[in-house]
């Protein structure tokens, strides 16, 4: 049990860590003028050339294997819902770090989220 | 945009959580995770998995590129649903009346946010655009 959540904390901050640098780099890069395939590829070239790009996969990496190990630890509907809490530290980070207008309508929206969360959690029994 | 990435999000889950089910418990040791690691490079549905949640990530890239993160993120969690009849109908998990409650308040979130304006900050114009 007490594995199963660090390794659902370590999941929540390296992949908000790793989502807050991609989405400085995607910013960086500017949006495709079309969605063609030509011009999301011009875009991708772009976008694997910017630093934060490459900042945010090695954080992205390691969460992804911490959610595989999650996986084969718990049932994919705990796995999945639990890991939203990334809805909460992601807010945070998009309010203080990538400074974005967060309103009382999308505070209200994460805080249902974490509710939504914590029932789903609360419901589940974890093996170890 | 946000539905295909929602899809191939949820369908890449749901593939991966096939495969480690075949792989079994992944025990937290050296040894443990390194066979765990060979296991799971050589099984074809994790690399299945993997491709739709390549998939997903060209459409998350795309969609960041123009929206907030902090409406992005949440809006993606529109899958929820999806995946927890997904989890019922293909992998017979039994879901209990208080985790659909749980679901049910994480959609509203989700719409209460889809809600607020999807751009707060300034957005850097395309090279194209630029040139324009």
């Amino acid at each position: 049990m007490t594995a199963t959540f660090l390794l659902l904390g370590l999941f929540l901050c390296t992949s908000t860590g790793g989502e807050i640098a991609l989405t400085y780099g995607m910013k960086a890069t500017g949006e495709p003028e079309r969605l063609r395939p030509r011009q999301v590829l011009q875009f991708l070239g772009r976008a694997v050339c910017n630093g934060w790009f490459w900042a945010g996969i090695p954080l992205m990496a390691f969460s992804f294997y911490a959610l595989l190990i999650l996986l084969s630890w718990q049932p994919i509907s705990f796995v999945i819902p639990a890991s939203a809490l990334s809805n909460v530290v992601g807010t945070l980070g998009a309010k203080y770090i990538l400074k974005e207008e967060v309103n009382t309508a999308r505070w209200t929206g994460v805080v249902l989220v974490c509710i939504g969360v914590a029932l789903v959690s609360l419901d589940s029994i974890p093996v170890r | 945009m946000v539905l295909a990435m929602v899809v191939c999000a949820n369908t890449g889950d749901l593939l991966l959580k096939r495969g480690m089910t075949d792989i079994g418990v992944v025990e937290f040791s050296g040894s443990g995770l390194a066979h765990a690691f060979r296991l799971t490079v050589t099984n074809p549905i994790i690399w299945l998995g993997i491709l739709f949640l390549l998939g997903f990530m060209i459409c998350y890239m795309t969609v960041l590129s123009w929206a907030d993160y902090s409406y992005v993120m949440p809006a993606g969690a529109f899958g929820y649903a999806l995946l927890t009849f997904l989890a019922v109908i293909f992998l017979h998990e039994s879901v209990s009346p208080r985790r659909w409650i749980g679901v049910i308040l994480i959609c509203i979130g989700v719409m209460l946010v889809g809600q607020t304006k999807p751009r707060t900050t300034e957005v850097v114009a395309s090279p194209e655009k630029a040139a324009a």
